[in-house]
This record gives C-alpha cells, sequence and structure tokens, in this order.
C-alpha cells in the first residue's frame, strides 16, 4: 500500500490523574488551574497510527499521520505532543464554543473531506464527558464503515482487521477502507515522546482553522442540568468490643 | 455495553492505582520504600520462617541486667493509665511489633502500649524510669536499621493511636500534629488546602511524623524542601523521666536559647518520645514535570546537574540517578515500571523532576535545559512525560530499584553520603577492589555493585549483589566501604540513622570528642538508660 494518509484526533481533556472537582454552581467540571492531557485513548489512537506508519516503512511503504484537535488555543499542547509521539503534520480547530459530539464529528468531516485520509482513528470515548459518539457519528456523515473499540488492527491492502472486545468475547471484522476505528484500552501502550523528536517536533506545521473557516453549525445540541459528585463514602469505624459492636448495630446501623 | 463502559480508561486506571496503593501498604514499602532507605550491613533477609533473633545474631550483646523484668505489677499499673485496647501482651499479636519489615531483627518484647495521650506516654515513662523498665518507642516500623524494634525484652511504645492533626495554619502553612500521624494521611490533609508535606518517601504510607522526625528521614524532596532541621518548627517531647518538654512553636523565627528541638530530630528516640510536631508545609506546585535522560559518563551526570541548578534553577525539585547495573535488575526482575523508554542503554540515566506554579514558564524552561544538553551531547537520549500517568512510571522506575535488587539475591546495601564529585567512584573503586580480591565477576562471591541516589544530596546507595550472605562477603566489604567513606570525607549513613546496624561505625563520621559529647547528652536526659538502649551509640 502506498502513501496511506491516517487522521488521528487527539482531545484535551483533564488528565486523568487529577481529581475531578464539580464546580460551586454544580454546571461543570473544574478545569481552570488543571492539569491537562492528551484523552489516554485518543493517544492510543495516536500510537497506533505511528506504529502502522512504522510497519509500513518497513515494508518499503509509506504513510502520514495527521494529528487534528477541536478546541481553545492550548489544543496545541496537546497537538505537540502527537508530533512529538512521531506525527507528521497536525491541525487545529480554533474554538473557545462548547463543542458537543455531533458538533466535533461535523469539524472533523469538514477537515477530512479537504484532506481525504484513508483512515481516521479517534479513541473510544473522552474521559471528560464518556459520550462515546464521535467516531460513530463521524462514521454516520461521512458515510464510511466503523470498527470501534479495537483491542488489534491489522492493514491489508485496502482494508483492515479489526479484533473488538465485545460483551462474552471477542469479535473479529474486517473493512474496506477508508474507514473510522475507534480505539479500546489495550490496543497498545503509548510511546515516550523522546527528546529529540521533540525537538524535532517544534519544526513540523501545524495549519489552524476557525470554525467559520470550515463553515460548520456547532450549536449545542444538548443542555447540561446539573453535575453532581458521587455521595461522599463514609468512613469506617474500629468498635472497642463486641457490646459496642451491638449498639451501634442497634441504635446506629438500626439493624438489629 | 456493560462491559465496555466498564473498560472506560478513568474507571480502570483509578482501579490499578488503588490496587497499588493497597498493595504498597500491605507490603509496606517493600517495593516503593527504599528512596530514603536500603538496607545496612550484614544478615541475611530470611523471605521465610522465622526472624532470627537480634540478640543471637549478635552474641556479644547482652541484656542490660540493671533493668528491671517486666512483672505483673507493671502491667497492672499500665492497665490504669490505659484503656484495654491500649495494651497488647497476644504473642501473636507482638510479632509485629518485635519484628523489621525487612525481617532482619526480631526482639523479644512481651508488651506493647499504645497510649492515646501526650500525658499518657508521660506516665508510662516516669513509671519506666523510676522501675529502669527499658523502652523502645516505635512509630509506623519502618526503618531500615533495626531503631525502632527491640532488642530484648523492652517495651514497644507505639505512637500508632495518637494520630491527629492538632492545626493547621493556611496562612504560614504551619501544620501541628500528634506523632503517630501517617505521613501520607498528613499529605492528603494538605493536599485539599493546597500544600504539601515536605518531606516525600517510599515508605508514606505506613511512615509516622514522630519516626520520620526521630530518625530525621530524607527522601525524594529534600533537594527542594531542604531537612526535617529546617522545616520542623518545634516539637513536643516527653523526656525519659515523664517530663513534657513542651516546644510546638508553630514561629518561622525564634533565637532564645538553645535549640533543644534540633537534640531530638534525628535521636532515634533514645533522648525521649516525641508525641507532637510543628512541621512547616509549603505550598503544593501546580506544574509538575519529569524527563529521564540517559547518558554516557558520570561527569555527564555532573554537568547535567550542574547546568540544571543553573537553568532550572527554582523549580528543579529532584535530580535523581542510576547506572546501568541498576536499569538491567529493574528489567530483569519487575513486571510493573520495568520499561526502558529509552531506545538504547546507558551508562547512567537520571531523572530529573520539576515543580513550579505556571506550567508555560516550567515548560519553557525545562525544554530550553533539555535541548541545550542534547545539542552539547551533554545527554544522548532522553524521554520528557507528556502526562501524569507517564510521570508515575518514570518515577516507578527509580522507586523500582530496592525491590529489583533485593529480588536479585543477597544484596548488601550501604547508604553513604559524599561530596558530588566522587559520588560515583565509590562504585567503581568497590568493584575495583573485589576485583583484585578475586571475589567480583561470574561464579564468584559478587555477581555485580549497583549505585543510584540522590545526586542533588550527594546520597549514594551502594548495592553490592552476592552469590550468597556470608561472613566472608561482609569480612571483604567491611570496614573497606566505611573507610573508603571516611577518606573521602563522606557519611557512613547518610538517611537511614544508626540503630543496631551502624552504631559501632560510628567512629568512622565522628570524632572521639564529638561522641564523647554526645554520650554525655544521653546520660544526662536519659540517667537511667531506659530509652532505646543497646542503639545508635557505640557500645563500648
Amino acid at each position: 500500500m502506498s502513501n496511506l494518509r491516517i487522521m488521528v484526533a487527539c482531545k484535551r481533556v483533564v488528565d486523568y490523574a487529577v481529581k475531578i472537582r464539580v464546580n460551586a454552581a454544580g454546571t461543570a467540571v473544574e478545569t481552570a488551574n488543571v492539569k491537562h492531557s492528551m484523552n489516554p485513548f485518543d493517544e492510543i489512537g495516536a500510537e497506533q497510527a505511528i506504529q502502522i506508519k512504522e510497519a509500513l516503512a518497513k515494508a518499503n511503504g509509506k504513510a502520514e499521520v495527521i494529528a487534528i484537535s477541536c478546541g481553545p488555543a492550548k489544543a496545541q499542547e496537546t497537538l505537540r505532543t502527537a508530533l512529538a509521539m512521531g506525527a507528521d503534520k497536525a491541525i487545529h480547530v480554533e474554538s473557545n464554543e462548547e463543542l458537543q459530539p455531533l458538533a466535533v464529528a461535523k469539524l472533523l468531516k469538514a477537515v477530512i473531506d479537504k484532506e481525504k485520509p484513508d483512515m481516521v482513528i479517534l479513541g473510544k470515548q473522552a474521559i471528560d464527558d464518556d459520550s462515546n459518539q464521535t467516531g460513530q457519528m463521524l462514521a454516520g456523515l461521512l458515510n464510511w464503515p466503523q470498527a470501534t473499540f479495537a483491542s488489534k488492527v491489522e492493514l491489508s491492502e485496502k482494508a483492515m482487521t479489526v479484533t473488538r472486545e465485545v460483551d462474552g468475547g471477542v469479535e473479529t471484522i474486517k473493512t474496506a477502507l477508508p474507514a473510522i476505528l475507534t480505539t479500546d484500552l489495550r490496543l497498545n501502550t503509548p510511546r515516550y515522546a523522546s527528546l529529540p523528536n521533540i525537538m524535532k517536533a517544534k519544526k513540523k506545521p501545524l495549519t489552524k482553522y476557525t470554525v467559520a473557516d470550515l463553515g460548520v453549525d456547532i450549536k449545542p445540541r444538548l443542555e447540561t442540568l446539573k453535575i453532581a459528585e458521587p455521595a461522599k463514602r463514609q468512613g469506617g469505624k474500629i468498635v472497642e468490643s463486641v457490646d459496642d459492636l451491638i449498639d451501634k448495630l442497634k441504635n446506629e446501623a438500626k439493624v438489629l | 455495553m456493560a462491559i465496555r463502559f466498564r473498560s472506560s480508561f478513568r474507571l480502570l486506571s483509578r482501579h490499578a492505582s488503588l490496587r497499588a496503593q493497597t498493595l504498597n501498604r500491605t507490603a509496606t514499602l517493600g517495593a516503593r520504600a527504599c528512596i530514603s532507605t536500603s538496607s545496612p550491613t550484614h544478615f541475611a533477609v530470611a523471605p521465610h520462617g522465622e526472624i532470627e533473633f537480634t540478640a543471637d545474631k549478635f552474641p556479644h550483646m547482652k541484656r542490660n541486667s540493671a533493668f528491671k523484668k517486666l512483672s505483673d505489677e507493671d502491667i497492672a499499673y499500665f492497665r490504669t493509665i490505659l484503656a484495654p485496647s491500649g495494651i497488647t501482651q497476644d504473642k501473636e499479636d507482638l510479632q509485629v511489633f518485635n519484628s523489621d519489615w525487612l525481617r532482619k531483627y526480631r526482639g523479644q518484647s512481651k508488651l506493647v502500649l499504645k497510649p492515646a495521650s501526650t500525658e499518657q506516654v508521660s506516665k508510662i515513662l516516669r513509671y519506666c524510669h523510676d522501675n529502669k523498665l527499658a523502652v523502645v518507642p516505635q512509630g509506623g516500623n519502618t526503618g531500615l536499621v533495626g531503631g525502632g524494634v527491640p532488642v530484648f525484652d523492652e517495651i514497644v511504645v507505639s505512637m500508632a493511636n495518637m494520630n491527629s492533626v492538632r492545626s493547621f495554619d493556611k496562612v504560614s502553612g504551619a501544620l501541628v500534629c500528634d506523632a503517630g500521624s501517617i505521613l501520607e494521611v498528613l499529605d492528603k490533609y494538605l493536599e485539599e488546602r493546597g500544600y504539601i508535606m515536605p518531606l516525600d518517601l517510599g515508605a508514606k504510607g505506613s511512615c509516622h511524623i514522630g519516626g520520620n522526625v526521630s530518625t530525621n528521614a530524607g527522601g525524594l524532596r529534600l533537594l527542594r524542601y531542604g531537612s526535617l532541621h529546617g522545616t520542623v518548627l518545634g516539637l513536643e517531647v516527653v523526656l525519659p523521666d515523664g517530663t513534657i518538654l513542651d516546644n510546638l512553636s508553630t514561629l518561622r523565627k525564634d533565637n532564645t536559647g538553645y535549640d533543644l528541638k534540633q537534640l531530638f530530630i534525628g535521636s532515634e528516640g533514645t533522648l525521649g518520645i516525641v508525641t507532637g510536631v510543628s512541621i512547616l508545609a509549603p505550598k503544593r506546585s501546580k506544574a509538575i514535570n519529569v524527563a529521564l535522560l540517559g547518558l554516557n559518563t558520570f561527569d555527564q551526570v555532573q554537568s547535567a546537574f550542574k547546568r540544571s541548578k543553573d537553568e532550572l534553577c527554582e523549580i528543579l525539585s529532584a535530580f535523581e540517578f542510576w547506572d546501568q547495573a541498576a536499569i538491567k535488575l529493574v528489567k530483569e526482575h519487575l513486571v510493573a515500571g520495568a520499561n526502558d523508554p529509552l531506545e538504547s542503554e546507558h551508562r547512567f540515566y537520571v531523572l530529573i523532576e520539576t515543580s513550579g506554579s505556571n506550567k508555560e514558564h516550567d515548560d519553557e524552561k525545562l525544554n530550553q535545559y533539555l535541548e541545550g544538553l542534547l545539542t552539547d551531547d551533554v545527554v544522548q537520549d532522553g524521554v520528557v512525560a507528556q502526562d501524569a500517568t507517564q510521570i508515575q512510571k518514570l518515577w516507578a522506575i527509580r522507586e523500582g530499584i530496592p525491590e529489583a535488587c533485593s529480588k536479585a539475591g543477597a544484596v548488601y546495601k550501604y547508604d553513604i553520603s559524599m561530596p558530588v564529585p566522587v559520588l560515583y567512584q565509590a562504585v567503581e573503586d568497590m568493584q575495583d577492589y573485589l576485583t583484585k580480591n578475586g571475589a567480583f565477576g561470574e561464579g564468584k562471591l559478587f555477581s555485580s555493585v549497583i549505585g543510584y541516589g540522590h545526586v542533588g544530596d550527594g546520597n549514594l546507595h551502594l548495592n553490592v549483589a552476592a552469590s550468597d550472605y556470608s561472613p566472608e562477603a561482609v569480612d571483604l566489604m567491611e570496614p573497606y566501604v566505611f573507610e573508603w567513606t571516611a577518606k573521602h570525607a563522606g557519611s557512613i549513613s547518610a538517611e537511614h540513622g544508626l540503630g543496631v546496624s551502624k552504631n559501632n561505625h560510628l567512629h568512622y563520621s565522628k570524632s572521639p570528642s564529638m561522641i564523647h559529647l554526645m554520650k554525655r547528652f544521653k546520660s544526662l536526659i536519659d540517667p537511667q538508660g531506659i530509652m532505646n538502649p543497646y542503639k545508635y551509640l557505640p557500645d563500648n
């Protein structure tokens, strides 16, 4: 296969190791002054694209990896990470508005119409909203086949064979390209960004679009009514004696 | 759909890290431990079966016959001051308090007391002082030199039941708490308030702040926040005769009289029991970066360190190194953290951490520094963590070294400090010395000499892997390693303390007149000699 073009969607989200806090108004998650990183499933997607590129290079083939992110200016940090991992170029669709999955899918479609990739890889979901919708909506908008929740991917001439973890086992499907691929946790382990690659990444091209450039309607279709933290778990207690335990069961837990 | 969502990344990872934490706590330090740690000389770590009594291992140690043996009247007295749950006599329960986590030391105490207040500690010590009953204060029992466990029949005074935060000043960051508070619990408490404990070590899930103070624990944040001699603002100590010394100051400046608290920091419970600690907590950094570098020579490690002080300056928070022998063990013996992110092996590895308040600022500084190192060929390769997961994974390599060493077989561990320029020479000289004595190489007594540690603090963890634990091995390395350290103006115990394992080697690091004065202090404050006997100071 020659000159495979792979586009990878990379969302900037609150780092998964950060303890999430709901804002005082109960309308959103606190994002100010909180560490952000690439959505881990997207990181797996980027790794997969780079692995495909490396495998092709060994077989005298060629691939180009294009990282794309929709969001505020800081999304460029996420794109630099993808470039430092090994992506060839990046596209930033800048927007400070709330972007719901349908809006992102439409923005991606608009760029895909220009870039004409053979394959688009997305994380199966982003860990901030857990929507699990963008890949599927994008497949619908493009009228492309989709292979979601991939745990293994094999490429052959203009087709890919994808193993998916489903309820009760694994399912293997084959689809023609172009196609949408969404990644599951066990697909691969993303690499570290090496120093030489971080330096190279600074010189790689990053194209910017605005929402207006792409002529997409990003108006939210869903309204978030309320966001609340789960109820706090009560701490355990150590009782001094059996009598004490019985007393607590009777009078506090009221189960006796 | 259920399964798909159950495998949601955030959930999975959270669980995984929770599991890891739990494991950590049960094995207490096994793995992460020896950051501030690693173990001392001699003995075999017997992984199974009964641990040999310390008294049998050191036949020269004799029970001080001046100490009274525990009687029923003594226990009856303790019952009048402590709650029933504060007294442990059950044989099985006593085992935990009698032996250390490395399974190297085992005492024969028949009684554990768990006071719940400073007054109770005072009453216990006054009684022991009047009746000449020997006492071992014990915190989380995470020490490495046998300082926190009894040798003979000393009464264990466990501080586990004194674990409350007494006050926290949100403006100054002064935290006042009970000595039995667990380091990690305090750190969580401070995290919620935007602050951080000024010390961090592998044993944080078990160790007590009182034990940290009593052993002057070092650890990972020392480079940034300094030693406990600087961050401790005040202490509450019960003297051996029961006197409560209330010096729980929260003042940063106080030049009135002798600074008595300093005497108790690092005195390993030989002068009294620390019951309360006032400590200055710094603000928690919002931005943290970690990079791992591969280098060819120790000169390059030093050069990278010097430049980090110039260029990263105030945001530098850790500068750790390890050698090729260490990474080999990590790769061979560890499942988790067994990742060498660099493409090829290097002779030296450096882990750099920066902590600051502004991510953009820190990123720019770190990038410039790293680019400079790469351009000037100081480092040959490196990676920069892109998210918190990668930060944890890079730290896991460094923190996994002690565990990997212990899995490799018999390992002799030394914890020495010295001027940075000769830091790695210690490893090379040791290897040469063993080779000259025909004891190094394949099929020989010793298979590898491993060096890692805190470059920033001039602290080397020198580990020597042997085919087996044997007196010959010890005789070959000691006193060579201590003499080497003394010759290079170093300390034979950088952060682990003395306990029963290095008390008799004290003369390599301290002059006779200093040791003499130490002994005078000891007899002045503890005239009966009941506090943590047989340890810390030389026998004779």
